[in-house]
């Protein structure tokens, strides 16, 4: 529902500041080739999204996310203290942050819920420390390749469209780094 | 360093599917299987890109993003981060097809290997549609008191904007 209304305001919005400025017949051809634009940019970024979805599901299948998952573990026992102990959650959350690495977002949120709700069992109704840290590790894009973002530069006609790379990681990592931090400052100070 | 980034696709498509060869899994159908699941994310897509990139292009046109980005132009040039960006910014927590297409609009506008197309495409890649990951999580566990989930989050989200900036200024 949320989106009605942000969609709504966006639409209206435009129509108010459109006849403020003088910008009414601008604002009505932008209407068509929004919508057209929207449309060609599905068609060519359909290559690059299919293949490296494929590229994925190669990497899925050689068991790529068991290995990522396995290397995962020694910090995950430090980012979920409570549940270090816990095996079948401990290999929930690895499973969940390797698919999310891998960019497999649909194999990934199932994962994550599953966790969240085998945590949620410790303190029924509140979010607990490491069921809070798991919902920032999930709302922090750790992602290796950024297939869509990479399907949209070459759309756009970018020559080299991975070369963001290590941006991505870079930027990732600080914003993973600082949620994470956060989490664990907040944890101490937060009451109830 | 050039010649890393041009082989890097292909090293990487290479040495999966060698892999996966080692591995004995049979690495074309697994390929096959996976584009196919690219399809679907992209008929999953469209409806909401055509929705979304009427209402940006309308904004576009109408001169609000420019006031928006005005308004905020002061407190963004501190941060590091260009005022160009302040819509796909807004939605990014929100909706993830409409910071794709926001983001999208921006990259084709500026181009993809401008300053600007190039900030929009690291923020889109380094940062996540964070109020609706909080609501299904914590919908499927059952939270009422989320406690410093959102503002933890959030953190991480301003954070990665300030960062995605910085990284492209630092690579190109």
């Amino acid at each position: 529902m949320a989106m009605a209304f942000i969609w709504t305001g966006m639409v209206v919005l435009s129509l108010v500041c459109a006849i403020l400025t003088g910008n009414e017949a601008a604002l009505a051809a932008a209407t068509l080739e929004g919508a057209k634009a929207a449309v060609t940019l599905c068609i060519s970024m359909a290559g690059i999204l299919c293949l490296w979805m494929g590229v994925m599901e190669i990497m899925k299948r050689a068991g790529l996310a068991d290995k990522i998952a396995r290397l995962l573990h020694p910090l995950l026992r430090r980012l979920f203290p409570d549940f270090a102990k816990d095996k079948d959650v401990m290999n929930t959350i690895a499973a969940n942050v390797s698919a999310n690495l891998l960019g497999l977002g649909n194999a990934a949120t199932p994962l994550g819920l599953e966790a969240a709700r085998k945590m949620s069992r410790k303190t029924p109704g509140v979010a607990g420390d490491s069921l809070c840290m798991l919902v920032v590790c999930n709302t922090a894009s750790i992602q290796l390749i950024p297939t869509t973002v990479a399907g949209v530069r070459m759309a756009a006609g970018s020559a080299t469209p991975f070369d963001i790379l290590p941006a991505v990681w870079i930027a990732s990592l600080i914003s993973v780094t600082v949620g994470i931090t956060a989490a664990k400052i907040l944890s101490k100070v937060w009451r109830n | 360093m050039d010649l890393v980034f041009a082989l890097l696709v292909p090293v990487i498509i290479a040495s999966v599917a060698l892999y996966g060869i080692c591995h004995r899994v049979d690495v074309y159908d697994a390929l096959i299987c996976g584009a196919g699941g690219g399809l679907e994310i992209l008929l999953r897509i469209l409806p909401a890109l055509v929705g979304l990139l009427t209402a940006v292009y309308m904004l576009r046109a109408s001169g609000a993003l420019e006031l928006a980005a005005g308004a905020f132009a002061p407190l963004l040039d501190t941060l590091g981060i260009p005022p160009e960006t302040v819509g796909l910014m807004l939605v990014r927590p929100i909706s993830g097809s409409a910071a794709l297409g926001t983001g999208a609009e921006l990259i084709n506008t500026y181009g993809p290997d401008s300053y600007i197309g190039r900030c929009a495409a690291v923020m889109l890649g380094s940062t996540e549609t964070t109020f609706y990951t909080i609501a299904v999580y914590f919908g499927a566990a059952g939270i009422q008191k989320s406690r410093y989930a959102v503002p933890a989050a959030l953190c991480a989200d301003i954070a990665g904007f300030m960062a995605a900036a910085f990284a492209v200024r630092l690579f190109f």
